[in-house]
């Protein structure tokens, strides 16, 4: 089993790399860009086949290690 | 006063914290590798600056969870001291010793320079030996010192006198809330901060500043 894990700052985290992306973009000449926000993904694969028991292990693994909660949320997706 | 700083691989700043406390202290600090599962008995655990880990992830996220951690965590709740200067903040914020979270630079440029540090709270194990506000100059040498925290937590370290040090009125170099350049947890036995008192102690160092700072650990 395949999990594929997004991790994105919360709403209101200033996100200075995307600030930076957003500008660079702008002297590429893309005007149509209203806002820029960086994130992490993540590829896991799973010895596990439950996919409950999987989704469990795969929250806490977020929780513990691939986020970090005060200043980030984080997506899980099982395929 | 024994004490130990902690080395993790990436750590380039292990050798000015132990020289530092050596000095005041007239005790050699033992190194412990984080590998390690125990620490030694002592009175002050140091986690010094550095890269650890290349600041793989987040800055400190994989020596927070380092094995020795687990042991500075229980002895920390139980009243042991812990220094956490630069990298070392970010590693025992993430450690969840200290509330918060340490982003990168609003400016986005590693920034290495010497900064104002206003001392806001005296009665510390670090900063005992200070007088409230005095200002001392402390160099800082980082590119995550935007500390961050939500609202509940920002007014409980201001209520409560958590906020050890500020930087100077106009000096703050990263965006950081409130000024905020280093933070105690509720006890006061866990101390956090980003610029590096260390690196300002003797005639070398162009100042001796911050020599006061580490005394303070021989009162405390």
């Amino acid at each position: 089993m395949k999990a594929k894990i997004k991790v994105t700052l919360k709403n209101g985290v200033l996100d200075p790399q995307g600030k930076a992306i957003e500008g660079a973009l702008g002297s590429l000449g893309f005007s149509g860009i209203e806002h820029v926000r960086q994130g992490k993904y993540f590829e896991i694969d799973l010895k596990n086949s439950d996919k409950a028991k999987a989704k469990a292990e795969l929250d806490d693994i977020c929780r513990k290690l691939l986020a970090n909660t005060v200043i980030e949320n984080y997506e899980i997706e099982l395929a | 006063m024994k004490s130990a700083v902690i080395l993790f691989p990436g750590i380039n700043r292990e050798r000015d914290m132990a020289r530092a406390l050596e000095a005041v202290t007239g005790h050699k600090p033992i190194i412990v590798w984080h590998t390690e599962t125990t620490l030694p008995q002592v009175d002050l655990v140091a986690v010094p600056g550095g890269f650890s880990y290349g600041d793989y992830l987040r800055c400190g996220a994989i020596a927070a969870r380092s094995p020795i951690m687990t042991d500075i965590r229980a002895k920390a709740a139980k009243g042991l001291k812990v220094l956490g200067v630069c990298n070392g903040f970010q590693i025992i914020t993430e450690a969840g010793l200290l509330p918060g979270a340490l982003l990168r630079n609003s400016g986005l440029k590693f920034v290495c320079r010497e900064v104002k540090l206003k001392v806001e709270n005296t009665r510390t194990f670090f900063t005992n030996k200070m007088k409230q506000g005095d200002v001392v100059r402390c160099p800082i040498a980082h590119g995550e010192g935007n500390y961050i925290c939500d609202a509940e937590t920002l007014k409980a370290l201001e209520d409560n006198n958590r906020i050890v040090f500020r930087y100077a009125e106009g000096t703050n170099p990263n965006g950081a809330m409130n000024d905020i350049a280093g933070i105690a947890n509720e006890q006061g036995n866990v101390i956090g901060m980003m610029p590096h008192p260390e690196n300002m102690i003797e005639p070398l160092h162009g100042n001796s500043d911050c020599r006061p700072l580490f005394e303070s650990l021989l009162a405390a």
